[in-house]
């Protein structure tokens, strides 16, 4: 089973990163772009999903500053695509 | 009494920390990978870059083999320092409050700056008085501290704030400005200044001293007496 | 056809044709991919080898020269410093942050491939004029970042550097690093290979293809598949890994303390190929390397791929086999992967095996020392090469005026939003940081040895060397010698990375040849040695070369580190002098440029005979501390020397030049502005006194010093 695990910054923390992106869009021509957050990207082939919230809360991802969202795919990699076979996905 | 520095792969002021220890007693080297604190009465875990800050900073260092034995001592009373990157493992270990986040300007930022006492009690800043200025170097990326506002609330109210940046001195944007924080028994402490690159005149201030000789004083009247 | 091939290579039809004479039949593909990059200009030196020849290289505290990895000069006790400059010019042009990481990678590998500990990193940078270029000022912002990921990760401080802004080099940025490192003196070890059967072991990295680029012309025809599939196989950019590097220089240093090497080499430029060659090479012997040990990042490497790659963070060793055993124990404690790849033969040949066949059989001769030298064919420029700045002063303003332009122009601009994101203090040895003295000052031993420090300066201005190529590269070296002077610093030795364009036009080869003579006639007056350096050759656009920019690193001693000098005034009621023959003129200077006047005509001369004294004097006093503050006058003249006297010291002076003196014209590298008690200034020429709140130059300017700072805090402040 391939996954990836989107990690991204807690609502309410302040996130330098994304603002620091979405100043520089408009400086490059793109406009109508608000609330740009910054994350991580973690893929991985497990032999057993159920065990990767705990692999999240326990290493993946600090639960104090960061939410996470699991997206599985029963194929190996599609890189950028949104439609491989999705489980309901695990998230918090 | 005796220090113990942990050096992990990484580890950039482990050597620097050793050295300043060094001069308040003696002080060795705790290989990552090995389970044995060699008898210490306090524990430094310093600052670098451990496992390359892989995944996120200290994440992967909290869960080195000695990290065990750090955590039963702490468990068990026994002091334990985290400067910079060690401060940042402390923190994804449990063993203190809240996080560390990217400094606000998103870069790297080394600065000499003044931090103030807010307790001059205790087994890290007992040989301060409260106010007391001390002259330390900031040097990291990641060095903003968070915490949830009820938490820093309960922080403070609870006096585990131990250092604070003076007015117009925060370098990364940390909440309520605060510098290093203990845990509820305090005698776990973090900071992300570098108090071992502030103990002697000839390479800058030596305000950092302060720290490792309070550390010694509350050894040797409560543990070694 | 194997002959375009070579062409496509870069190698000439001669060169080829000597391949082919010397080696007695035509090089099969792995050979001649090997072959193209030894006798590459970068590998071989080929314009510059014989003209280098005329620095000189002896000295009587020199303890290796050049040849080696990084050069080395004793400091006493026991003690060694090793030191080096490499330029990594073309790859910041394409990713500057990778490119200025990984030029400080490799330097780092050069100085601990000699067995010495890193303890300091400088860096010496060139772009375009940030205030007309968004894409120099982007080059900055990586360039500057890179350095800081790579030297903050690896644990070494960067205590120094300079950077200069001029169109000249807006298609071609200039990032050039350099390396110190500590080693008792026995610990010192040579690249030379020796003692056949003695075993080779390959450290560090995976194999990838980083870096073949040019190369990939060889790929055979069925690995080359669809369209993207060049470029997603052979990243042009080396990502480099401070991390991975900080454990392999652990390892490389325990495995010199437990005396488990025969010899040392850095995997750089041309990675297997020319670290194999030149430590054959070197000591006499022959190689033969098994390409299906080497441990890869890439299923299906072909041969030529594994030999040229430039994946970083190798090193490659030689063992005798008793110790391989240890060694390994070693590495894999620091977690470092290594693998016997070879070993050393008796004959003169570089073998290289894949699969049970022999794919590369060359005499390390044809490597090395049958590549091709050139001789320049230099002819004086019959027009004027560079053309005039746009100027920004129109010639009305105020003395005060200039001053303020002089010290918010990005050349002379605080340069605090750069270093602030360096770590000026781990390992604490940093006794000068930034902005505290002229030169940066580190102490050896630890608490409790004496306080023998070593300080270090890295300098050049291609601007004044445009100009007049002979004495602006001599300045380079009188400008480091008086940074070192101004701390109490006596100089052991200089490294020089010579950044020109292209040497086959003859007035590129003109500057160089007319620097190096510079260079050697000032290394000789000064009585220091050259131990090393660096060539960055075809630094050209279309629109012609870069100033011509030889840039000098030198390291000096002083006996206290604690009495190091300082550059700012230190207290009120002290006397100011002018320390010096000081013969200045606007020629090549920053007013001229900021008045929009070509780097044209000829720079002062100088008495090297009266600047050593002159040096000797300065450094005696800083010593004995009778000069409280010195710094010397080098950019914007006497002027924006006294400013940066009174910014730094936090304190203002009145003063009066002396008469017909230019306030802003230059000389560098002879002559200082020092303050102290007058009782110690006896003798020299005072001008003034140090005190209050303002700079008053009688009859010239009177500035309050928060208005000096303000202007020179906000220079770079906007682009960085």
């Amino acid at each position: 089973m391939r996954a990836r695990v989107l990690v991204r910054p807690k609502a309410g923390i302040l996130d330098p990163q994304g603002q620091a992106v979405e100043r520089a869009l408009p400086a490059l021509g793109f406009e109508g772009v608000r609330n740009v957050h910054v994350g991580r990207l973690i893929e991985l082939d497990v032999d057993d999903p159920a065990a990767l919230p705990a692999m999240c809360e326990r290493l993946l991802t600090n639960p104090l500053i960061e939410d996470w969202e699991i997206v599985e795919s029963a194929s190996a990699d599609s890189i950028g695509s949104s439609a491989g076979a999705e489980l309901p996905e695990a998230s918090r | 009494m005796k220090f113990g520095i942990v050096r992990f792969p990484g580890s950039c002021d482990d050597v620097d920390a050793l050295q300043a220890a060094a001069r308040v007693g003696d002080a060795v080297l705790l290989w990552h990978a090995d389970h044995d604190l060699q008898g210490v009465e306090a524990v430094i875990v310093p600052g670098g870059f451990s496992y390359g800050d892989y995944l996120r900073v200290g994440a992967i260092a909290r869960f080195a083999p000695v990290m065990a034995e750090v955590e039963e001592f702490a468990r068990e009373g026994g002091l334990v320092l985290g400067i910079c990157n060690g401060f940042q493992v402390l923190c994804e270990a449990g063993l203190l409050p809240g996080a560390l986040l990217t400094n606000v300007s998103l870069k790297f930022i080394f600065r000499q700056v003044d931090v103030e006492v807010v307790r001059g009690e205790g087994a890290f800043t007992g040989a301060c008085e409260a106010g007391d200025r001390l002259s330390i170097p900031v040097k990291h990326t990641t060095g903003r501290f968070y915490a949830p506002e009820a938490e820093l609330d309960r922080l403070e109210a609870a006096g585990q704030v131990l250092l604070r940046y003076a007015p117009g001195h925060n370098p990364n944007g940390s909440l309520r400005d605060i510098a290093g924080v203990s845990n509820k028994q305090g005698n776990v402490f973090g900071l992300m200044p570098h108090p071992e690159h502030a103990v002697d005149l000839l390479t800058g201030s030596a305000d950092g001293l302060k720290i490792f000789e309070s550390m010694r004083a509350h050894v040797e009247q409560h543990v070694l007496a | 056809m194997l002959e375009e091939r070579h062409r496509q290579l870069g190698l000439t039809d001669d060169e080829y044709a000597r391949i082919l004479e010397r080696l007695g039949r035509a090089p099969n593909d792995v050979e001649l991919a090997m072959l193209s990059l030894m006798w590459s200009e970068h590998c071989g030196y080929k314009h510059s080898r014989r003209l280098l020849r005329r620095l000189p290289t002896e000295g009587p505290h020199l303890l290796l020269g050049p040849g080696e990895n990084a050069g080395a000069v004793d400091v006493g006790g026991g003690l060694a410093v090793a030191f080096k400059v490499e330029s990594h010019n073309h790859p910041s042009a394409v990713e500057p942050f990778q490119g200025a990481a990984t030029g400080v990678g490799g330097i780092l590998r050069d100085v601990f491939a000699v067995g010495a500990r890193p303890i300091a990193v400088l860096d010496s940078l060139r772009f375009g004029e940030p205030a007309a270029s968004e894409r120099s000022r982007y080059l900055l912002d990586r360039a500057v970042a890179g350095i800081g990921h790579y030297g903050n990760s690896i644990g070494v401080p960067t205590v120094g550097g300079e950077i200069y802004f001029e169109h000249s080099y807006e298609q071609n940025c200039l990032v050039n690093a350099m390396c110190l490192g500590l080693a008792q003196h026995e610990r010192l070890i040579r690249s030379a290979a020796a003692g056949p059967g003695n075993v080779v072991v390959l450290l560090g990295a995976l194999t990838g293809r980083d870096g073949i680029g040019g190369a990939s012309v060889l790929a055979s025809a069925e690995l080359v598949g669809g369209e993207g599939d060049d470029q997603d196989k052979r990243p042009s950019v080396q990502i480099g890994d401070p991390f991975s590097e900080k454990k392999l220089l652990e390892c490389c240093l325990e495995l010199l303390d437990r005396e488990l090497l025969v010899s040392l080499q850095d995997l750089g430029a041309a990675g297997l190929t020319s670290a194999a060659s030149e430590m054959a090479s070197a000591g006499g012997v022959g190689l033969t390397i098994d390409l299906c040990q080497i441990p890869l990042r890439e299923p299906d490497m072909e041969p030529f791929e594994i030999m040229v790659s430039e994946s970083q963070e190798r090193m490659l060793c030689v063992a005798r086999p008793e110790c391989v055993g240890a060694l390994l124990d070693v590495c894999e404690r620091w977690e470092v992967l290594a693998t016997t790849i070879g070993c050393v033969t008796s004959g003169d040949r570089l073998q290289v095996t894949h699969r049970a066949h022999v794919v590369a059989d060359l005499p390390v001769r044809v490597l090395i020392d049958d590549c091709p030298l050139y001789d320049l064919r230099p002819e004086p420029p019959s027009s004027d090469l560079y053309g005039a700045p746009s100027a920004s002063l129109m010639g009305g303003e105020s003395p005060a005026g200039t001053l303020l332009a002089l010290l918010r122009s990005a050349n002379l601009a605080s340069r605090r939003p750069v270093f602030e994101q360096y770590d000026p203090v781990v390992q604490s040895r940093t006794v000068r940081r930034p902005d505290e003295a002229d030169a940066a000052v580190l102490v050896l031993g630890g608490r409790g040895s004496d306080s023998t420090a070593i300080a270090v300066s890295i300098d050049g201005n291609g601007r004044r060397v445009a100009c007049d190529p002979r004495r602006g590269a001599a300045e380079a070296v009188y400008e480091c010698a008086a940074n070192l002077a101004c701390v109490g610093a006596e100089p052991l030795g200089l490294t020089n990375c010579l950044n020109f364009g292209n040497p086959e036009k003859p007035h590129v080869a003109w500057q160089l040849t007319e620097a190096v003579e510079g260079l050697a006639e000032a290394c000789e007056a000064l009585g220091v040695p050259v131990v090393g350096g660096n060539v960055s050759l075809y630094n050209e656009a279309p629109s012609g070369p870069i100033f011509p920019t030889p840039v000098v690193g030198m390291v000096g001693k002083l006996p206290d580190g604690a009495r190091a000098g300082r550059l700012g005034f230190a207290r009120a009621g002290d006397a100011i002098a002018l320390v010096g023959p000081f013969e200045p003129s606007l020629v090549g200077s920053e007013l001229a440029k900021l008045r929009g006047q070509a780097p044209v005509g000829e720079l002062p001369a100088v008495d090297a005979g009266r600047l050593r004294i002159v040096h000797q004097a300065v450094r005696a006093r800083v010593r004995s501390g009778a000069f409280r503050s010195a710094h010397d006058i080098a950019e914007g003249g006497v002027t924006v020397a006294l400013a940066e006297c009174c910014i730094a010291g936090g304190l203002g002076a009145s003063v009066r030049l002396p008469n017909g003196l230019d306030p802003f014209g230059e000389a560098p590298g002879r002559a200082f502005i020092v303050s102290g008690p007058i009782e110690a200034l006896a003798g020299f020429v005072v001008i003034g006194e140090v005190g209050g709140e303002v700079l008053a130059i009688e009859g010239v300017l009177e500035l309050a010093v928060s208005e000096l700072r303000d202007a020179r805090d906000a220079g770079l402040a906007e682009w960085v």
